[in-house]
């Protein structure tokens, strides 16, 4: 953390990486379509529909995993001040919002033919509507300051605060009744999905971790470059 | 005490302080975070006849009498220990079968009989292959979602 927490330092190391982590999520990605749409079996009562869970489980764990990642970098922005904290947590935050906006959009097409509704005010979905507005505001209060430090220290509270949010996601369908069904596969015991359909399920999760990394790298580096030729800029306005 | 120590202090105290009211403001609201109540609760609370609610559960197994003239079906609601009976008039779900676990939104009626004005059917957590299902029927190892 310390070694890469150099700005230049990181500009190197993650100029290697990137490739292999785009060529990766790429395969990653084939793979895991191919064998989820075409390859895995239907399920027996939800039919060719549960094909949706392919893509609307690994986006609402990534929308859970970069929200945990966004507030452990503000945790470090916020205590130890390491100059590529703040930046990671920025960066981050419109990715984990599309994951969101992903998971709630396939669970809607879901829901229609399995559960006879678009949209229920259950606790799993509600709490995670209200993820989905936590990265809208993190996105909107971290650019609302004409000083950017200011905005990332707002935006670097509001994820923080945020963060209560995460637990109440995960263990909403264990602590009260809802329509969402429990965990599947992250649970105590044997998961309860048949191995032909728990194989895709893990590609895809690879798949989108391997895109959230990949843009994340993108946007950093572009943040960093995009830092570097401001200052260059003030030094000859000075100058 | 260093700065970056007393930040720390700070962030840790401030999140534990966050869990902490989060924890009490979910224990207060319970009653209005669930989404159903099951059959024994909806008994023991005693909840007035014309109030709406939902109340979840499974259709018991050899309930359903569908009234093909006028669109009704009547049911009961069960959680193994207290069973409700449910008339609904309307479409039901593509899964809606007797074993399956459903949400029904409606009142009570005088007669202790739920009038549904909605039906959701509620999936299991389990994904299974049609051939699987067969398999363990025949080895006799399949459990009907007994413990919803």
């Amino acid at each position: 953390m310390y070694y890469l927490a150099n700005p230049n330092r990181f500009l190197r190391l993650s100029g290697t990486v990137l490739p292999w982590c785009a060529g990766a999520t790429v395969l990653l990605l084939i793979a895991g379509l191919a064998l989820g749409l075409f390859v895995a079996p239907p399920d027996y009562r939800q039919g060719e529909s549960v094909r949706i869970m392919y893509v609307h489980v690994p986006a609402a764990w990534m929308a859970l995993l970069v929200y945990s990642s966004m507030a452990a970098a503000s945790a470090v922005a916020l205590i130890w001040k390491h100059p590529l904290a703040d930046l990671t947590a920025k960066a981050a935050a419109p990715i984990g919002a599309c994951f969101t906006f992903i998971a709630l959009a396939t669970g809607a097409l879901w829901g229609q033919p399995i559960w006879n509704t678009w949209w229920v005010w259950d606790a799993r979905l509600t709490s995670m509507l209200i993820l989905f507005f936590l990265y809208l505001g993190y996105i909107a209060l971290s650019n609302a300051f004409e000083d950017p430090a200011r905005g990332a220290r707002a935006a670097a509270i509001l994820a923080l605060v945020g963060f209560v949010n995460v637990p109440i996601i995960k263990f909403s369908v264990d602590w009260w009744t809802t329509l969402h069904q429990p965990a599947s596969v992250i649970k105590i015991g044997t998961p309860s999905i048949h191995a032909s359909m728990l194989v895709p399920l893990f590609l895809m999760a690879l798949a989108f971790t391997g895109y959230f990394l990949t843009v994340l790298i993108l946007r950093l580096r572009s943040e960093i470059l995009a830092r570097k030729i401001r200052s260059i800029q003030l030094a000859r306005v000075q100058g | 005490m260093k700065p970056k120590r007393r930040r720390l202090y700070f962030v840790a105290f401030g999140m534990l302080a966050l869990g902490t009211a989060a924890v009490l403001i979910l224990t207060a609201l319970e009653e209005n975070i669930v989404f159903f109540y099951s059959p024994t609760e909806v008994a023991e609370k005693a909840i007035a006849p014309g109030r709406n609610f939902r109340i979840g559960g499974l259709v018991e197994e050899n309930s359903v009498k569908r009234h093909t003239d006028s669109m009704t079906t009547e049911f009961n609601i069960t959680d193994l220990n207290h069973t409700t009976p449910v008339t609904y008039r309307g479409i039901l779900p593509d899964l809606f079968r007797e074993g399956q676990g459903v949400v029904a939104e409606g009142a009570l009626g005088p007669d202790g009989v739920f009038r549904a004005t909605e039906i959701l059917a509620k999936h299991d957590e389990n994904y299974m292959p049609p051939g699987v299902v067969e398999a363990l029927k025949k080895s006799g190892r399949w459990q009907e979602d007994a413990a919803e």
